[in-house]
């Protein structure tokens, strides 16, 4: 999970330096800055690292009830930090965001939450893991056994997670590059979550099985002034291989991708390795967007269509966004999340 | 031609600029009154609905902690995380503004300065310092708060808001909040609120603080004010135009019989009357804004000390305002024209000139059945009538119709004092008045009308000030307040005071379906000495310490239905029958008395935090400094009856200020009327005058009669006048205030006041009658003997 709400994030904090509340002595070089060979250290990296001006724990799941009919989740966490203090009270400068979704084949059901840390209404620790943002909770003994919910007024989800592989440190043991202007972020996933609970819909509670792909990422650094807007792709392939790959939109496209193999091995691949053609588009929202796409990674053989399990996934949230599962076919089968952003009313 | 025939018409005000004066000023100063009311009222209600938006009071649900009390920030904290959308706000005055903290993350979008969709200035807003959104004038009296202002226009005045962390810190008030929104929309999984804070009480939107609803009385008041000052300011206008019109007769023949076209004669009188309509309108509107201008400072004191809302203090100019005075004076004026237009464009071409016709037209045969009928519909109304526009419809009956039924009356009298008569003089002068009747009767139901507004008006709003007084009496019987900071200082001043101590218990509950707040009455020589009842069954005092029974204000008892015995459910499965029915005045919630063990039984996790004190006024100090020394009882938590009761008093005087203005206001103008139509008729009289002189009455001898023939006229109107009053006023207590707020005020009468004002009313008619009696008697004898040589 690359670039995928980097902007989102940062939206808030930059939009008001560019606006000039430098009067909080928060200037970006204040934030602290990933270095490269920096070890990560679990569990406390699975924390909160508030002298960083964004973070998130971002998980997605790819759901099928007991007639089969597919279902997907969306559950993020966002932090975004005015200044790169920590505290208690209502002035701590730690701001919260949460996203929560629940796609279906004729549906798509989206609520968001704001907060500010320091009151204790949102927040992350790391050992024993929880991640909260009112009710809605991520939490559990360790980070490969938790339990999920959320709720919004028309839709909630209740959903036991547990890890069945490693930990994947992208890039360089976690240091992640970002663009050729040395942009960086520290990046790990747990892509190996089996899934089992319920979902509940306007129709009534489905017992829910499938596997989620859960991303941490924190960094400081903003996106260059010409990076609009990307395409973000997350794909678990039948045979227990799994591709992130993604699209920068600018003023030349920038792309990127990690195989991650069914071991839980990771290989990065440069700029242009990954290629995204879109097929068909549709409206929605009043945004026209790209539903289906041609995928292709060349190098390890995947040439696969990719298909929006439901059009109409928009995140109708304080920054909006598209955001919803999709089905594999062609060179390989099966099921991941494809995230679309910056594309004009 | 268009241009000849505009000049002659015009021609007829230059020669007549009395009349156009009476044209312009009756419509002015009609629009002056409306416009002005109508200015405070848009300005109040402006800054009602800037509080309603900057603070969604009315638009969201509310929870509350049922005693009152602040709600802790770990409880707030634990709704959120049960699932909860609720926001908090915490309240306070900070150097007499009044400051409201919010958290613009949870708070629903439309409200305060900031959103979360607008963090440019989200982190300014609550990091740091910290920033607080007022207009400019409070920011002013916040200079020394030690957060940064940022101007609001749009904030209610005298009010500002910031966030919750940056008010807390500034009212000294860490970790408490007074409120939560809740969002209209809430999540699919929710824990139930009783199980999560069992001391909250959740309101639905409507319930409680709405100060619009709370304040629309006083506004009714200002509003019927104004619109009586506009219709006799029409009376004025009505007038001047049909009199203009009538004069104008001998013009309109003359053009016409030279083949000026009829239609175009009309459109350019009508054009005519547009253009000194909208010239009166400005007027009207920017002597309006004097007056607004003037009385504002003076209703806003008034809002604030009765119902605690803020109203800006300085006017501002809505368009919509100015509009509406323009609309009304030419609106007005079309009203007023349009019969004489009518009976022009139905004029025979060579009707003759004459202005008699004019004066006698207006005997009309139909107005005392017309009036007959308005007054009997004004009473069917009172009967079977129901809700609030049957009372405005009954109001407006009685009024109309009691003005159509001055003239008949007035011959009526007049004819009886004829028949009385039996000097010559006399039998002349009766029969004088009599003849001139119909030319004075528009400005003389004009003088009925404002006459009538005023004894209303003042009989209502004295009526008001007796019954609050007494209620005041009732209520604050203690000597003291006092208020504890917690339950441990609670407990401390109950033990301290002991038997002088009487604890103020309330929790909010539904009764009978509706929000009610249920009080818990220690059984004290207090409530016994000093409580009234409206209805109560015999030793209610007993019944209720016996515990076999319960106490409900007035609102609660109309709006449930209920009656004495009545048996209502106070918690479920704990029911109690009413047993006494108590006064209430000004506040729109129902409330229960129980008394005290019944209550503690019943809701034993409410406490008391706040306590009357019964105390020897002699000793008063003395308990406020050891409450203070002892006790640690802040200087300001202690309140003393006196200070209260002068406070709540100080604020009815503004409204008699008010009141007083206006009455003045509107007397003027139909003393105004008047002098207009004796002047106006003076001219036109001097044919019948000038045999009477020549018999030998002399002209000072006439001026003294035309005086005295004012005094007469108002004199009768003024009489006639009080009853007409003392109907509006009844209609306005017993019928318009309950409908509108639930309860019923008990109607005092003050004949002083009255004498006051009928003595008023002559004054302004013998200052109207001055002039033209004055002119009258300086007549020279040559323009008298004018008339036996050119009769017409």
């Amino acid at each position: 999970m690359n670039v995928r709400a980097l902007v989102l994030l940062l939206w808030l904090p930059t939009q008001a330096i560019a606006q000039g509340f430098a009067g909080l002595g928060t200037t970006a070089q204040d934030f602290a800055q990933p270095v490269p060979g920096t070890q990560l250290q679990f569990p406390a990296d699975h924390g909160a690292h508030p002298a960083f001006r964004i973070e998130w724990w971002y998980l997605t799941a790819n759901l099928t009830g007991p007639d089969g009919t597919p279902y997907g989740l969306q559950w993020t966490l966002f932090r975004s930090a005015l200044a790169s203090r920590d505290g208690q009270g209502w002035a701590t400068p730690q701001l919260w965001m949460g996203h929560a979704a629940v796609t279906t084949p004729k549906a798509h059901f989206v609520a968001e939450r704001l907060a500010r840390g320091g009151i204790g209404q949102a927040g992350v620790e790391a050992a024993p893991f929880s991640a909260w943002i009112d009710e809605w909770a991520m939490a559990g003994p360790d980070f490969d056994h938790l339990r999920l919910n959320a709720s919004g007024p028309d839709f909630a989800y209740d959903v036991e997670l547990t890890a069945t592989g490693p930990l994947v440190l992208h890039g360089q043991d976690g240091y992640s590059v970002k663009s050729a202007a040395g942009q960086a972020s520290y990046y790990y996933s747990q892509p190996f979550y089996q899934v089992s609970g319920t979902v509940t819909l306007p129709e009534g509670e489905v017992p829910v099985t499938g596997t989620a792909w859960l991303d941490r990422e924190w960094s400081s650094q903003p996106l260059a002034q010409d990076q609009l807007g990307w395409d973000w792709f997350s794909l678990s392939f039948d045979t227990g291989d799994k591709l992130m790959g993604f699209v920068l939109r600018g003023a030349t496209d920038y792309t990127s991708a990690t195989w991650i193999g069914a071991d839980g091995s990771a290989q990065a691949f440069p700029d242009g390795a990954f290629v995204a053609t879109p097929l068909a588009r549709h409206t929605v929202a009043g945004r026209t967007l790209p539903v289906e796409w041609r995928v292709r990674l060349p190098e390890r053989g995947i040439d696969v269509n990719v298909m929006a399990l439901n059009s109409d996934a928009w995140m109708d949230t304080s920054v909006p966004y598209w955001e919803g599962p999709v089905a594999i076919s062609g060179s390989h089968g099966g099921v991941g999340y494809l995230e679309m952003t910056g594309y004009a009313r | 031609m268009t241009w000849a025939i505009l000049s002659a018409l015009l021609g007829h005000w230059r020669r007549n600029p009395l009349q156009l004066i009476t044209l312009l000023a009756g419509l002015a100063l009609g629009t002056a009154l409306w416009s002005g009311v109508q200015a405070i009222n848009v300005e109040a209600r402006a800054s009602y609905s800037a509080a309603a938006a900057t603070l969604g009071e009315g638009s969201y649900a509310q929870i509350t902690a049922r005693g009152g009390e602040a709600i802790s920030q770990q409880t707030y904290i634990a709704l959120r995380r049960a699932g909860w959308n609720v926001s908090p706000v915490v309240e306070g005055r900070l150097g007499g503004v009044r400051l409201i903290g919010i958290d613009p993350l949870t708070a629903p979008r439309d409200i305060g300065p900031v959103s979360a969709d607008h963090a440019t200035d989200l982190g300014a807003f609550f990091l740091g310092a910290g920033q607080v959104f007022a207009r400019a004038d409070t920011l002013a009296r916040l200079a020394e708060a030690g957060a940064e202002g940022v101007i609001a226009p749009k904030i209610a005045p005298n009010t500002a808001i910031t966030d919750i962390g940056v008010a807390q810190r500034l009212l000294d008030r860490a970790d408490q909040i007074d409120r939560l929104l809740v969002a209209p929309v809430q999540p699919l999984t929710r824990r139930p609120l009783a199980e999560i804070a069992p001391d909250l009480i959740a309101s639905t939107a409507e319930d409680g603080s709405d100060v619009a609803r709370l304040t629309d009385s006083f506004h009714l008041n200002l509003t019927a004010f104004g619109l009586l000052s506009f219709a006799v300011g029409l009376f004025i206008v009505h007038g001047a135009i049909g009199l203009a019109f009538e004069q104008r007769r001998p013009v309109v023949r003359t053009l016409r019989a030279l083949g000026a076209p009829l239609r175009r004669l009309i459109a350019l009188m009508a054009i005519e009357l547009a253009g000194l309509a909208l010239a009166a309108g400005a007027i009207g509107v920017a002597l309006g804004y004097v007056v607004a201008a003037a009385l504002l400072p003076d209703v806003a004191a008034t809002l604030r000390g009765l119902y605690g809302a803020d109203v800006s203090g300085s006017l501002s100019l809505h368009p919509s305002w100015w509009l509406s005075g323009l609309a009304m004076a030419m609106g007005g004026t079309a009203l007023a024209a349009g019969g004489a237009l009518w009976s022009l464009a139905r004029m025979p071409l060579l009707a003759g000139a004459q202005p008699r016709a004019w004066v006698m037209a207006h005997q009309r045969s139909g107005q005392a059945a017309l009036s007959l009928a308005l007054l009997a519909l004004s009473g069917a109304i009172t009967f079977w009538g129901h809700g609030l526009m049957a009372g405005f419809l009954m109001l407006g009956a009685l009024l109309i119709g009691g003005a159509l039924a001055l003239p008949p009356l007035l011959a009526l009298m007049l004819r009886l004092g004829e028949a009385r008569a039996r000097a010559p003089v006399a039998q002349w002068f009766w029969a004088d008045t009599h003849q001139q009747l119909p030319g004075l009767s528009l400005a003389l139901m004009a003088l009925l009308l404002a006459m009538t507004a005023n004894v209303g008006v003042s009989t209502m709003v004295s009526s008001f000030r007796l019954t609050f007084a007494d209620f005041l009496d009732q209520r604050l019987a203690s000597e003291l307040y006092v208020n504890a900071q917690d339950a441990a200082q609670a407990t401390a001043i109950s033990t301290f005071l002991a038997e002088a101590v009487l604890p103020v218990l309330f929790t909010e509950q539904r009764v009978a379906g509706l929000p009610a707040k249920i009080y818990g009455a220690r059984d004290h020589v207090t409530y016994r000495d000093n409580w009234r009842f409206l209805r109560a069954v015999p030793n209610v005092w007993d019944t209720l310490a016996r515990g076999e029974g319960m106490l409900v204000n007035e609102q609660l008892f109309r709006r449930a239905g209920l009656d004495l015995g009545d048996v209502v459910e106070i918690a479920p499965g704990v029911p109690f029958p009413v047993v006494g029915v108590y006064g209430d005045y000004g506040n729109p919630v129902g409330q229960v008395i129980l008394t005290e063990p019944v209550f503690r039984r019943l809701f034993p996790e409410v406490i008391a935090l706040r306590f009357g004190v019964r105390v020897d006024p002699a000793e008063r100090d003395a308990l406020r400094t050891a409450l203070r020394d002892q006790l640690g009882v802040a200087d300001s938590a202690i309140v003393d009856q006196a200070s209260i009761k002068e406070f709540s008093m100080s604020v009815f005087e503004r409204t008699f200020t008010v009141t007083t203005a206006l009455n003045i206001l509107t007397l003027s103008v139909a003393g105004f009327a008047m002098m207009l139509s004796l002047l106006t008729l003076a001219a036109m009289r001097l044919p019948q005058l000038a045999p009477i002189w020549a018999l030998g009455l002399t002209r000072r001898r006439l001026a003294a009669l035309e005086l005295l023939r004012a005094v007469v006229l108002a004199a009768l109107t003024a009489a006639f006048a009080l009853p007409l009053g003392l109907a509006l006023a009844w209609a306005l207590l017993a019928v318009v205030n309950v409908e509108a707020f639930g309860w019923r005020l008990p109607m005092y009468l003050f004949p002083l006041d009255y004498v006051r004002l009928g003595g008023l009313a002559l004054v302004a008619a013998v200052l109207a009658a001055m002039w033209p009696a004055w002119r009258l008697s300086r007549t020279p004898p040559v323009q008298l003997l004018g008339v036996f040589r050119n009769e017409r």
